[in-house]
């Protein structure tokens, strides 16, 4: 078998909401291997974004260990955190979440900015990967001069362009329409075959889920039903 | 990331809330202005006051007669003896020139012109004790002591008020309570203002004043003497010396002078002091809405930082460690105070030199000084209050939790 990228042993979420606890996660396990293509499915609620962030060590999970690419991070500090996060790590958000003053090649040089790379490096990468993405002749332009289809293309671009380990989309396609979402998808799937990145997205679209190769339903914080 | 980088993109960030931003600086820019120009009008009359004590002489003892701190029974008046005893130079070598002087206000007129003005009588010797130069004809010399003669020197502005100009007024006739006296000299312009000015005068020969104008129970006295000492380092010497010579002619008891002197260094050390109180008084003040300035700052940066939940959320996400996020923020809140801090100074430049302006206007001239630590003390110190206000926003944006972060509405 191939190489483990998420290793997730029991691991659970709990919130305190004052009096009450809430369950988000009530113990999840998964085994992800390198360049595998996953799709996270679920009624909402049943704890798919707490998933997510802890997958992608935004967060920490209550209890349970979590292996991503060989490191153990559940007791690591916020900075650790980062720098897993910087090197292993690439965000797609349903909301692009792009820098609103910055243009597009700002935006995908901001992840090489903090891992220390130096500038004109910065931004042969930062090209590298906006061409990738079929933006090469708009790296000047800002987020308000792009639509959402390309924006969420910039965001792509700068998920890759550290190399992560793990590519995490949380509904990467919520905010677009289906024609400009089965494109991103196409995307997303395209550089998991050139590149050979982990990918793992969150989708309500059962036609999206069937373009993989592995689906997980979770409900009520739990997983029903792994598609291996 | 590189400092150059962090502040241009600091920069930038300011850049995109022009408006607040500037709003935010001119806190700023008014703390420091007014803290600058408080120093340096506090420096201008420093120097301005000083330059009118150092105007009066140099080296300079004033010798009075009683004694401010205890009583004494019968004290002596100073006379012309008194003076005549201090200018041996065997008995007081430190001691290079006495000048013993009497003086009132008197009633001086000229044609229909008339008005209140201080008559002193005084020696020859006055005009070198207490740096009194002739513009015009001379001073009062020795045969007009000896003779008594009603001859009168007068200040510039003395000649301007009695007779509207202050050239060509040698030989013209004043009177003074009645009397008739010559002007035989004009003294040159001292300028400078404060203790009454010292160009609104009228000197006339002491054994004058004494006879016919300023009549005191004991004769010969006179109501005070300046000595002059021979160099600075004399006058403590030259101090010691009028005492022991007073103290012997007066038949003084023991620790107990009838006289009391005061030396132009001690003035001068009295001044100084006042006015530097004044000045950090004034700076504090100042220094005050520099604070209000700082809070302005801290203000903008905590909406900046609720505003930025989102971006600081990516940014984290992304990689950015808490060290990253506060150097960003305080960064940003250090520009703005430096910026501010840059513009107050120049801010500070117009406002001294117009006070100053106006100072002058109105007669009281006050040369503001702007000096290089005070710049950089504002420099510094505005950039403190960036640092100090920023602190507590950026360390708030740097302490925000990723997830959180990112869902913020
Ligand atoms: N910060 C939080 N504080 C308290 N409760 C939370 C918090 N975040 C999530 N929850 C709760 O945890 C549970 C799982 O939430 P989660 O956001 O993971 O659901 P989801 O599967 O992503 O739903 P959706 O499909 O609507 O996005 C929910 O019951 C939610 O109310
Ligand atoms: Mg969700």
């Amino acid at each position: 078998m191939s190489e483990i990228v998420v290793n997730a042993r029991d691991v659970t979420k709990v919130y305190k909401m004052g009096e009450f606890d809430v369950h988000a996660l009530r113990g999840v396990s998964l085994d992800i291997a390198r360049s595998e293509v996953v799709s996270i499915m679920g009624p909402s609620g049943s704890g798919k974004s707490t998933l997510m962030n802890v997958l992608g060590c935004l967060d920490r999970p209550t209890d349970g260990e979590y292996l991503l690419d060989g490191e153990k991070v559940e007791n690591l500090s916020d900075d650790q955190l980062s720098s897993i996060r910087n090197r292993k790590v690439g965000f797609v958000f349903q909301s692009f979440n792009l820098l609103p003053r910055q243009t597009a090649l700002t935006n995908v040089v901001l992840p090489l900015r903090y891992a220390g790379v130096n500038n004109q490096e910065a931004h042969e990468r930062a090209m590298a990967a906006l061409e990738k993405v079929g933006l090469g002749d708009r790296i000047k332009h800002r987020p308000n001069e792009l639509s959402g289809g390309q924006q969420q293309r910039v965001a792509i671009a700068r998920s890759l362009v550290n190399d992560p380990a793990v590519i995490l989309a949380d509904e990467p396609t919520g905010a677009l329409d289906s024609k400009s979402g089965q494109e991103i998808m196409e995307l997303l799937l395209k550089m998991n075959e050139e590149q050979g990145t982990t990918l793992i997205f969150v989708t309500h679209d059962p036609r999206i889920a069937a373009m993989t190769q592995r689906t997980i339903h979770l409900k009520d914080g739990l997983v029903e039903e792994d598609g291996l | 990331m590189k400092i150059f980088q962090i502040i241009l993109e600091a920069l930038d960030s300011l850049i995109a809330n022009k408006m607040r931003s500037g709003l935010t600086m001119l806190g700023i820019v008014i703390g420091v202005a007014a803290v600058i120009a408080m120093m340096a009008i506090g420096a201008g009359v420093q120097n301005s006051i000083t330059g009118q004590i150092e105007g009066i002489g140099t080296n300079l003892i004033f010798v009075s007669s009683g004694n401010q701190q205890q009583d004494v029974r019968n004290p002596k008046p100073l006379t012309l003896a008194d003076a005549d005893a201090l200018a041996d130079p065997l008995a007081a070598p430190s001691i290079l020139a006495v000048a013993p002087s009497v003086g009132t206000n008197q009633e001086v007129s000229a044609g229909r012109e008339s008005s209140r003005i201080s008559v002193t009588g005084v020696t020859p010797a006055y005009a070198n004790v207490a740096n009194e130069t002739i513009a015009e004809g001379e001073f009062i010399s020795q045969e007009w002591l000896q003779g008594r003669s009603a001859v009168a020197v007068i200040g510039p502005d003395t000649a301007e008020r009695l007779f509207g100009y202050s050239v060509g007024t040698i030989g013209e006739t004043i009177r003074i309570a009645g009397t008739p006296y010559r002007v035989v000299g004009v003294l040159e312009a001292k300028g400078g203002s404060g203790f009454g000015s010292q160009d609104d005068r009228v000197l006339i020969p002491l054994t004058t004043a004494q006879s016919r104008l300023i009549q005191r129970n004991v004769r010969d006295s006179v109501d005070s003497i300046q000595v002059q000492a021979v160099n600075s380092e004399s006058v403590a010497a030259a101090t010691e010396e009028i005492s022991q010579i007073l103290r012997t002619r007066h038949h003084t008891e023991v620790g107990i002078d009838d006289f009391t002197l005061f030396s132009q260094d001690s003035i001068l050390n009295i001044a100084q002091s006042i006015t530097g109180i004044l000045t950090v008084f004034l700076g504090g003040i100042a220094g005050i809405s520099l604070l209000v300035g700082g809070i302005g700052i801290m203000n903008i940066m905590l909406v900046s930082v609720t505003e930025r939940t989102r971006e600081i959320g990516l940014r984290k996400a992304v990689g950015a460690r808490k060290r990253d996020i506060l150097v960003q923020f305080l960064t940003e809140s250090m520009l703005l105070s430096l910026l501010g801090g840059l513009v107050g100074i120049l801010l500070a430049v117009a406002l001294a030199y117009g006070i100053g302006a106006i100072a002058a206007a109105s007669g009281t001239p006050i040369d503001p000084s702007i000096t290089l630590s005070a710049v950089l003390l504002a420099t510094l110190f505005s950039m403190s209050v960036g640092l100090l206000f920023g602190i507590y926003p950026a360390n708030r944006a740097a302490n925000l939790q990723p997830v959180e972060a990112l869902r913020y509405e």
